[in-house]
């Protein structure tokens, strides 16, 4: 049997992204960067934490933070997790086309998510003279947000990467396990994105 | 003979397509959990309850709501999660002790 036979047996596995020892590999691995993830923005939520009270001027939390914004975020990060469990069950009943368009409605609402933090930040920047340099809490804020903004970004990336080199490929045990961990971490940039919108904007807005 | 392995395995596709389905509804049931622990955690703060408890029962409305992010949309409930149930234990042990470590020396 040759690899290629390998890669695309006759009938898909259920479980196609564990399927190959690459893919078991693969998900392990993953599993232990996210481990290593979750630390790296609890030292972020500590350090927002203990410099929250160091505003300058006006620009408290309780005074910048708009709520409905917020609202609207959560809610297309919420939803773009959903839909991107749906491609993953269209994955493994080895449906590549709906797998791909599932993850396209994810693409489209992490974008939508995207866009209302590029517009939020601006906002701040333009309206209130909040930067990163106007006091230590906006320093603490611009890099917690900013650095979850980048994972929206990234996560996008690749999805959109994936999508189009596989497009004409269709599904095989060599890139499910890819689908699936992207699909992983687009789940933990909503398990941030959840602390994020509790810990940084309703207790902020509570005080 | 061929034709018995041949319905087998569509039987096997079958039985595994029931499993998906089952999943899928799980994952729903508790993505419309997540929607309502986020309209009332919204919700709390909107309508300005003000009593000392609305701060950890938010707190408590984001780890249920993680919880069921981890276990349903990350399948960490699944047969064959053992490694990342440790390291994502690991990972939050050491996260708990960094935000303890950080919010307390300022503090004090």
């Amino acid at each position: 049997m040759s690899q290629e036979d390998i890669l695309n047996p006759k009938q898909m596995p259920s479980d196609p992204e564990k399927a190959t020892p690459e893919g078991k590999n693969k998900f392990v691995g993953f599993w232990m960067f996210l481990g290593g993830e979750t630390v790296l923005f609890a030292s972020l939520f500590g350090t927002y934490l203990a410099l929250v009270r160091s505003t300058s001027g006006e620009n408290t939390p309780e005074n910048l933070f708009g709520l409905e914004l917020v609202f609207i975020m959560t809610m297309l990060l919420l939803t773009s997790s959903l839909t991107s469990v749906y491609a993953m069950y269209h994955m493994k009943n080895n449906d590549f086309k709906k797998m791909q368009l599932w993850l396209g409605i994810t693409v489209v609402l992490g974008l939508g998510f995207l866009g209302c933090e590029i517009y939020e930040f601006y906002h701040y920047i333009h309206e209130y003279g909040f930067t990163f340099r106007s006091s230590a809490f906006g320093s603490a804020f611009y890099t917690l947000v900013g650095f979850h903004g980048g994972h929206v970004v990234f996560g996008l990336s690749w999805f959109i990467a994936l999508m189009l080199r596989n497009r004409k490929r269709g599904l095989n045990l060599y890139n499910a396990p890819k689908y699936y961990i992207a699909s992983l971490y687009w789940h933990f940039i909503d398990v941030v994105w959840v602390f994020i919108f509790t810990v940084v904007y309703l207790l902020g807005k509570v005080g | 003979m061929e034709e018995n392995t041949s319905s087998a395995s569509r039987h096997k596709i079958d039985v595994h397509k029931k499993e998906h389905k089952e999943e899928m509804i799980h994952q729903v049931i508790s993505f419309i959990l997540m929607i309502l622990f986020t309209f009332i955690a919204f919700g709390m703060v909107v309508l300005e309850i003000s009593s000392y408890f609305v701060k950890p029962v938010l707190i408590l409305l984001a780890v249920i709501q993680v919880v069921f992010q981890l276990y349903y949309f990350m399948h960490m409930k699944n047969k064959g999660h053992f490694m990342p149930a440790m390291m994502m234990y690991g990972g939050l042990t050491v996260a708990f002790f960094t935000i303890i470590t950080f919010t307390t020396i300022i503090w004090w």
